[in-house]
């Protein structure tokens, strides 16, 4: 697989570098909200919910369920796009990995997997529990 | 907003490609048609109100002075606000509101774009550009598009509701059985569920033909003072109500199925006093089946999960069902200019309002029109815009 075949990579801020250091770690973060005591996702210093630039990382459980998902070709190949509602409540937007045909289902269990970008930072992806 | 404005001018370019028309004067021939269909002149303009799709705006330079220069407008009021399609619906809550406090008198809304001519494919591209936007790192890694972002709201309502695929189709049926009477429509041909259920999946679940069309091409209004539209001796249709808003994905903490139309189609139909019952014609977004599907559950036209089976066997068709809905053929069948739904829905409404209407699908004495689009992405952020219309 060529590189270009390989996800783009992400640009990090200072906001995101802890988030993609611990990417590259096989650790999936989120941010909570002190105020509301909410996960959330992408990550930023201020919370979504109170305003306040109060917020701290976590690590997620790396767990979650698939709350939807489409299917196209991509090169010749399936590429099935994911909204993943993480144990934390959240839901983020990834991509199902080593799935089976008769996959994906809605609500099936799902476990996060890191797979490298083109310049190699690594990125979570999701593949289901079996 | 009873009464403050009045819609005196409306215009369908009816181009669906402009490879030899330069976008700024596609703007400049959807101005001259509404202004012409008004009895007015562009002398006659002092309030501009254009969005993102305006030549020039994506250039380095001076942003929308240079299509305000090219047709040379004298302004005393200018408004650009950007909510990609629903930008056009919201902007005529903004001339009404601008005609009411005196800013202006006679208001232009123009939209164009030519996606076709500059081969540019909205199903392969995604909707940020770079990645300055805080939340693109975290997407475009994963291969966000316009399909696959609608397909995953297909899914979800699928899951939830038990919508199938043949329910979403009938939606293009409609759009179809409409377009048939429109000389202009990219697709006047009549299809089937069947057609739609065996057109190839572009995104699972949506199908080739749950897409609308890729079309150049736009559309202008002119909105004017009472008094103006008196003299002009126009029939007055007027903004009765009016909704906007926002929807984000808070967090990661959202209902991809309660798009913004919830709250701007709340909104609309409080400040027009009137409920989903009363409207007599629909004019709603219909990039993608799907989007009607939600939409019309959000505006309250049916309960939660009830679209599949509100819109199935002919529900939108004019004379058939119980809601006629983009009678024109829609974005489904007939026009999707510049990629942006809100102008051509705006001008359908004004066309039903007025009875002018193909013969074949005027809604009888069409007294109360709806308007509803989205810009953006159904299934992520996007900006929501209702409007009520009323003809006095």
């Amino acid at each position: 697989m060529s590189d270009a075949n390989l996800p783009l990579s992400p640009q990090r801020t200072a906001e995101t570098d802890a988030y993609w250091d611990a990417a590259n770690e096989g650790r999936l973060l989120l941010k909570r909200c002190p105020g509301t005591d909410k996960a959330f996702h992408p990550p930023r210093d201020f919370s979504p919910f109170t305003g306040r630039p109060d917020t701290e990382w976590i690590e997620a459980e790396g767990t979650g369920t698939l709350y939807s998902y489409s299917v196209s070709m991509v090169g010749g190949e399936p590429h099935c796009i994911a909204y993943v509602q993480l144990t934390e409540g959240s839901i983020i937007l990834s991509a199902l990995v080593d799935y089976a045909p008769s996959e994906p289902r809605i609500g099936q269990a799902l476990k996060v997997v890191f797979r490298p970008s083109r310049d190699g930072q690594m990125l979570p992806f999701f593949t289901p529990v079996s | 907003m009873t009464q403050k404005a009045c819609i005196v001018g409306a215009y369908e370019h009816p181009t669906r490609d402009a490879r030899d028309i330069p976008l700024a004067r596609l703007h400049a021939e959807v101005a001259a048609g509404a202004l012409a269909d008004a009895g007015l002149t562009i002398a006659d303009v002092d309030g501009y109100f254009c969005a993102g799709d305006v030549a020039g705006w994506d250039a380095p330079g001076v942003g929308p002075f240079s299509i305000v220069e090219y047709m040379g407008l004298n302004l005393r009021h200018l408004d650009t606000t950007e909510s990609w399609g629903s930008a056009y619906i919201n902007h005529v809550a903004h001339a009404a509101q601008a005609i009411a406090e005196g800013k202006c008198r006679v208001a232009l809304i123009t939209q164009a774009g030519r996606p076709r001519a500059e081969r540019s494919s909205p199903a392969q591209m995604h909707r940020n550009q770079g990645q300055s936007a805080h939340e693109a790192p975290f997407e475009l890694p994963y291969g966000p598009v316009v399909t696959n972002m609608y397909g995953m709201v297909a899914q979800r309502h699928m899951y939830e509701h038990g919508t199938t695929p043949e329910q979403l189709a009938w939606i293009k049926v409609a759009a179809s059985h409409h377009a048939q009477h429109n000389p202009n429509a990219m697709l006047p041909k009549v299809v089937t569920v069947e057609d739609v259920v065996t057109s190839p999946v572009v995104a699972s679940p949506l199908h080739r033909l749950d897409c609308c069309v890729i079309s150049d091409g736009g559309g202008a209004l002119v909105v004017v003072h009472p008094d103006i539209a008196r003299e002009l001796g126009k029939p007055a249709i007027t903004p009765r109500g009016a909704g906007f808003t926002v929807k984000h994905m808070n967090g990661g903490h959202f209902d991809i199925l309660a798009s913004g139309g919830v709250k701007s189609g709340a909104e609309a139909f409080a400040e027009a006093g009137v409920t989903p019952a009363d409207i007599r014609y629909a004019s709603i977004y219909d990039s993608f089946t799907i989007t009607v599907l939600v939409q019309l559950e959000n505006l309250g036209f049916c309960a939660p999960g009830e679209g599949g089976r509100f819109v199935a066997e002919g529900g939108l068709i004019s004379g058939v069902g119980r809601l006629p809905v983009n009678t024109d053929g829609g974005g489904l069948c007939s026009n999707h200019p510049g990629n942006r739904g809100g102008m051509t829905k705006l001008v359908e409404a004004v066309r039903q309002l007025r009875g002018e209407a193909h013969p074949a699908v005027q809604v009888p004495d069409c007294s109360l029109a709806l308007v509803h689009g989205t810009g953006g992405q159904l299934g992520a952020r996007h900006g929501s815009a209702t409007l009520i219309l009323e003809r006095a």
